[in-house]
């Protein structure tokens, strides 16, 4: 069972009050009209599916109920670092700098 | 005495005789033996047959990677376990313990023409027989197959005894208590750090208990185990778990260990529980599993009476057990020579050392010289004498070149055999851990760990005992500096002990076709050498794939034994080096482990919650029956004396329809919705438009996910321009608060709303039939319930019987309706008021099969019996409930996709039976022609059914491809006593105008 940190509650947690919410960094478009139907497609279901950081979404359901973000490895389960919802994308150096 | 028990010797309790039967039969132990060697001690090898071929088995090793022994344990009261390893079963007075896998008996199994069938049962056989004729499946290869299949008798009866389970979280873990764990877990105790310290036997010690001959320290062995034992004892910050298996090693130095309490007591303790699963979260782990002896691979290296040499040693030193009275010995590893000496001293002749190496070392030969050991070095053994037990091993000498020579028979009634060790990684591979591959020592060892852990002593190859300890303690201190103590490694003195070394080898050389050799890889699930080589022929070259086509190593032993004679049997075939073949995966549990274990305390009634309305315990005290909707319990029907369900139902839908009936609906998802953007997060959350809708009104609202498929529904109400009271369905509650907390915090953080679920705040009674506004109507206060001041979708707040109420005026029945919301509190009295109050319209308590009929007939749709999750609102007739002018809502861009608006999708209609009589099957597919040749094409299948006692026939409601331009049309619904006819209909049956509901 994974440990996982909340960026809101600062605390490290057992995974059982935590839920998964796919992939992180995939804003709704301000206006799905404007959108061709190639370009919705990508939106709803294309997505990266790496072999290795993969950028996702958390919820603490049975804590603070925040989501939030997280970069994890496909391939070792491992988190590498959580931080706040709308904060941009971690640099590689800074998933390195961040990995315990 | 026995025959078989050296007097004085081990650590068995020679004063304490124990009486326990097997097959029926009563046989004398000691105490302290387990029921391997305290058979064994009655000379008995024979004690099961084999799987597949039903071949006579006997006991191979003395620990819990035991393949053959296993055996039915049964304690009375329903107490019953199946495929116990007897080598880790301990013996106590009464123990009943049986064989398995024969018939009629153990010495005489009809099962046993499967070995002389062999040929037909070689890898993957399944695959290739039973295949035809196709008719033979059902009715004669399926239930022979079933019959065959499995090991041991389940038990019959529910397992009377209690589980328990704890959380844990400690400094240390230790996994293992041999040298290596003992100097690890004494080094890290030391330190101050909190120490766990496991072992899956009885007593602290591993390969300790069976070693006789070195001194710790300038201590003999046994006196050294005792003062390190009685030490860890003495501190507080030590725990010391026995009995207890490490089965799983899971992410983030969690560990799952399954203690065994009760199963080796001779009375069972009042309320205790039979085994405790902790689960353990170590800042460190040591792990100190140590080493599993490999057998050897020839031809009938199963025969009973054949053992790892090994264990034989602990069956000696252990237990003061002889394996038998004349030894042979067959090995690649100096380590059975020891075996052989130590037997030699305890008076067993040892007829001869067979050793597949030609140079053996000198201190061997002396040693065997000494004790009249006859030495066949670059010998191998090419066969086994014997029926139920090995008479005699047919040994022959192989040359320089690998020519094998001439056979010569030696007699014997036990043969130890020893191809290695093999460093148990088991728990090091449940963590991801790479294995590297030693070449020198043909062996895995563990390599860059994933978890903060360490290996030490055999299991990380440091097989020699100084080398296991000091590795021990340099891993113990080295734990607990990494949590945070301060800690350095002692040095250990040992002395006395004999240097060990060995070859790795395949199968042994044969002057026989090898392609008639049983030489078993795998003990209990029947696989031979060949099977592995025919799988690699047949072209399965992956070791992955070469394990499940000859089912090498999917035992419930998991090869611990067998995985590396398969692996080099397989890389030899395959001509690939064994790094390049690939060990199999270790997974969880490393060995059996009860399902009461995992359940512990999760069973019967704490299995699941059952959530309950404030209303719950009045239907009960009035005869409900109820059913499961998500985790609530609700009253399905009320029945009457005599009644059965159609009866009830009838009668509740008759007497809503025509007088009043009152229903529980406090499971109804509720979210309460407050914040000046209110209304605006429900026009984006939901398809209908809400800014127009005034307080004190209700809507109908559908709520989509961004494919356009439809999520949930459910009435809402406006109470305020800033305060929106939203039903869901019962199942759906969390779920859409989930997924609006979702978009506002991450799409919209910028709307003033705020989300609270109010489901179990209120309770909430629905009112149904043309008396329901004459039976609240004297009872409410502060609302005018007139049809002009209080139409269909409506809410107000006021008071009834006293108690706050939201009063919603809404219907899901058709009938003039409400629903009563009071604080959950006042739930039951409420109800009970107005069902005394109600009694003069002869009111009546109906469930939710009545509640599913009645809006059946008023084409009102559940969200999930009659949506799939691939309906649009269109599809489900919804498409009324879409804000046309709204610039956007969650979903609305999905349902102008090029799939979605193809008129052909399934669309739900209503159906007519042909035969009024007949009630569908929900989920009965429908075909337009039922006389197409199979298989059919079918158009869409049927979501709801009942019997309308109001219509006097059956309705139902359906999803059929492109569903209302069939209108009027013959579709076909093929049952399993015969096919029906329907016309496909609109989805009102009742009052299509709406008179009633609005009345």
């Amino acid at each position: 069972m994974l440990l996982i940190r909340c960026p809101y509650c600062a605390a490290e947690r057992p995974e059982v009050e935590f839920v998964y919410a796919g992939e992180a960094h995939i804003a709704r478009p301000s206006d799905p009209s404007a959108l061709t139907d190639e370009q919705w497609k990508n939106h709803l279901f294309i997505r990266t599916n790496p072999r290795g950081a993969h950028f996702e979404r958390w919820r603490h359901l049975h804590g603070c109920g925040r989501f939030f973000n997280a970069v994890r490895d496909t391939v070792t389960d491992k988190f590498a670092m959580t931080y706040r919802a709308g904060l941009p994308r971690p640099t590689a150096s800074e998933i390195k700098e961040a990995r315990p | 005495m026995t025959a078989y028990r050296v007097s004085g010797r081990g650590r068995v309790d020679h004063d304490r005789p124990v009486r326990f039967t097997f097959n029926g039969k009563t046989f004398e132990g000691r105490k302290g033996d387990t029921l391997a060697s305290a058979l064994l001690a009655n000379g008995v090898h024979l004690v099961g047959r084999s799987f597949k071929y039903h071949r006579p088995r006997g006991i191979l090793s003395a620990g819990s990677e035991e393949p053959n022994a296993l055996v039915g344990v049964s304690r009375g009261d329903g107490r019953a376990e199946p495929n116990t390893r007897a080598t880790v079963l301990e013996i106590f007075d009464g123990l009943n313990t049986a064989s398995q896998n024969h018939w009629p008996s153990l010495k005489r199994d009809v099962g046993a023409i499967n070995d002389a069938l062999y040929m037909l049962f070689s890898a993957g056989f399944y695959y290739k027989t039973f295949m035809w004729p196709k008719s033979f499946w059902n009715k004669v290869y399926e239930p022979f197959i079933r019959g065959a299949a499995g090991l041991g008798k389940s038990p019959s009866v529910p397992d009377p005894d209690t589980y328990a389970s704890r959380y844990a979280h400690c400094d240390v873990l230790v996994v293992g208590s041999g040298p290596a764990g003992l100097a690890a877990a004494t080094e890290a105790a030391r330190s101050g750090a909190s120490v766990m310290l496991v072992d899956e036997q009885a007593e602290l010690g591993g390969s300790l208990l069976g070693e006789p001959g070195a001194d710790i320290n300038g201590r003999p062995i046994s006196d050294w185990l005792e003062e390190t034992k009685a030490a860890l004892a003495a501190q507080e910050n030590v725990t010391v778990l026995t009995r207890t298996t490490a089965i799983g090693y899971y992410h983030d130095n969690f560990l799952g260990l399954c203690q065994r309490l009760t199963d080796h007591l001779e009375k069972l303790p009042e309320g205790a529980p039979r085994e405790r699963m902790w689960r353990v979260r170590a800042r460190q782990v040591v792990l100190a599993q140590g080493a599993i002896e490999r057998p050897l691979v020839f031809d009938g290296n199963d025969r009973p009476g054949v053992m790892l040499s090994g264990s034989a040693r602990t069956f000696l030193n252990r237990y003061g057990v002889k394996a038998g009275n004349r030894a042979a010995v067959v090995t690649a590893h100096d380590s059975a020579w020891l075996a052989a000496f130590d037997l030699a001293e305890a008076g067993v002749k040892v007829a001869a050392i067979v050793d597949v190496r030609s140079n053996a070392s000198d201190h061997l030969l002396k040693r065997a010289k000494a004790l009249d050991i006859e030495v066949l070095s670059g010998w191998t053994v090419t066969g086994t004498g014997g029926r139920l037990r090995i008479s005699s091993i047919r040994a022959n000498p192989v040359s320089g070149s690998g020519k094998v020579g001439p056979a010569r028979k030696i007699a014997c009634d036990t043969l130890l055999m020893c191809g290695g060790w093999t460093p148990s990684v088991h728990l090091f591979s449940h963590t991801k851990g790479k294995l590297d591959w030693n070449e020198e020592r043909q062996m895995f060892l563990p390599g860059a760990p994933t978890e903060e852990t360490r290996c030490a002593g055999a299991g990380n190859g440091a097989f020699g005992l100084l080398e296991a300890m000091t590795e021990g303690a340099s891993a113990g201190a080295g734990a607990a500096t990494d949590a945070g103590f301060e800690a350095k490694a002692s040095t250990y003195q040992v002395d006395g002990e004999v240097p060990c070394a060995g070859v790795g080898v395949k199968e042994l050389p044969t002057d026989r076709s090898s392609s008639r050799a049983r030489a078993f890889v795998d003990f209990q699930n029947d696989v031979t050498a060949k099977d592995i080589r025919l799988a690699v022929r047949e072209g399965f070259l992956s070791i992955e794939h070469i394990k499940r086509y000859t089912t090498t190593g999917m035992a419930t032993d998991q090869g611990k034994t067998s995985n590396m004679n398969g692996l080099a049997i397989a890389s030899d075939a395959v001509k690939r080096p064994s790094p390049a073949v690939g060990l199999t995966t270790f997974r969880p549990p490393y060995t059996p482990t009860t399902f009461g274990a995992f359940a512990g305390y999760n069973r019967g009634d704490l299995f699941e919650v059952t959530r309950r309305t404030a209303i719950d315990s009045w239907a009960e005290e009035n005869g409900a029956v109820f059913e499961p909707v998500s985790l609530w319990r609700r009253a399905w029907y009320f029945p009457r004396p005599g009644e059965d369900m159609h009866q009830a139902v009838a009668r509740e839908c008759k007497a809503t329809r025509e007088s009043l009936g009152m229903f529980d609906a406090s499971t109804l998802g509720k979210i309460e919705i407050v914040g000046p953007d209110a209304a605006e997060f429900m026009n984006r959350m939901y398809t209908n438009a809400w800014t127009k809708l005034a307080p004190g009104r209700l809507r109908y609202g559908l709520l989509l996910g961004e494919d356009g498929f439809i999520r949930d529904d459910g009435v809402i109400g406006r109470l305020t321009a800033d305060r929106f009271h939203v039903t869901t369905t019962t199942g759906g509650a969390a779920r859409v608060l989930a997924m609006m907390e979702d978009y506002l915090q991450t799409e919209w953080p910028e709307l003033k709303v705020w989300l609270t679920s109010t489901t179990e705040q209120w309770a909430v009674i629905a009112l149904n039939g043309p008396n329901a506004r004459k039976l609240i109507e004297p009872l409410v206060e502060g609302i005018d319930l007139s049809n002009e001041a209080f139409p269909h979708m409506s809410v107000a707040e006021g008071t009834i019987c006293g108690v706050p109420t939201r009063l919603f005026r809404v219907s899901f029945t058709g009938e003039l309706g409400f629903e009563v919301n009071v604080p959950a509190r006042y739930g039951r009295s409420v109800w009970q008021a107005l069902n005394e109050a109600g009694q003069k319209w002869g009111i009546t308590p109906y469930g939710t099969q009545t509640m599913h009929v009645l809006r059946a007939e008023k084409g009102y749709i559940i969200v999930g019996q009659d949506t799939d999750g691939t309906l649009t609102p269109d599809d489900a007739g919804l498409a009324w409930a879409i804000g046309k002018t709204k610039p956007d809502f969650v979903g609305k861009r999905s349902l102008t996709r090029p799939d979605i608006i193809d008129p052909n999708r399934k669309q739900l209609v209503g159906l007519v039976t042909r035969d009024p009589k007949v009630v569908l099957e929900e989920g009965a597919q429908i075909v337009a022609n039922p006389g197409q040749p199979t298989p059919m094409k079918m158009i869409g299948h049927v979501t709801s059914s009942y019997w309308s006692e109001t219509l006097g026939r059956s309705i139902a409601l359906a999803v059929v491809e492109g569903g209302r331009a069939r209108e009027g049309q013959t579709v076909h619904v093929p049952m399993p006593d015969r096919t029906h006819a329907a016309a496909i209909a609109g989805m009102v049956f009742f009052d299509p105008d709406g008179k009633r509901l609005n009345a």
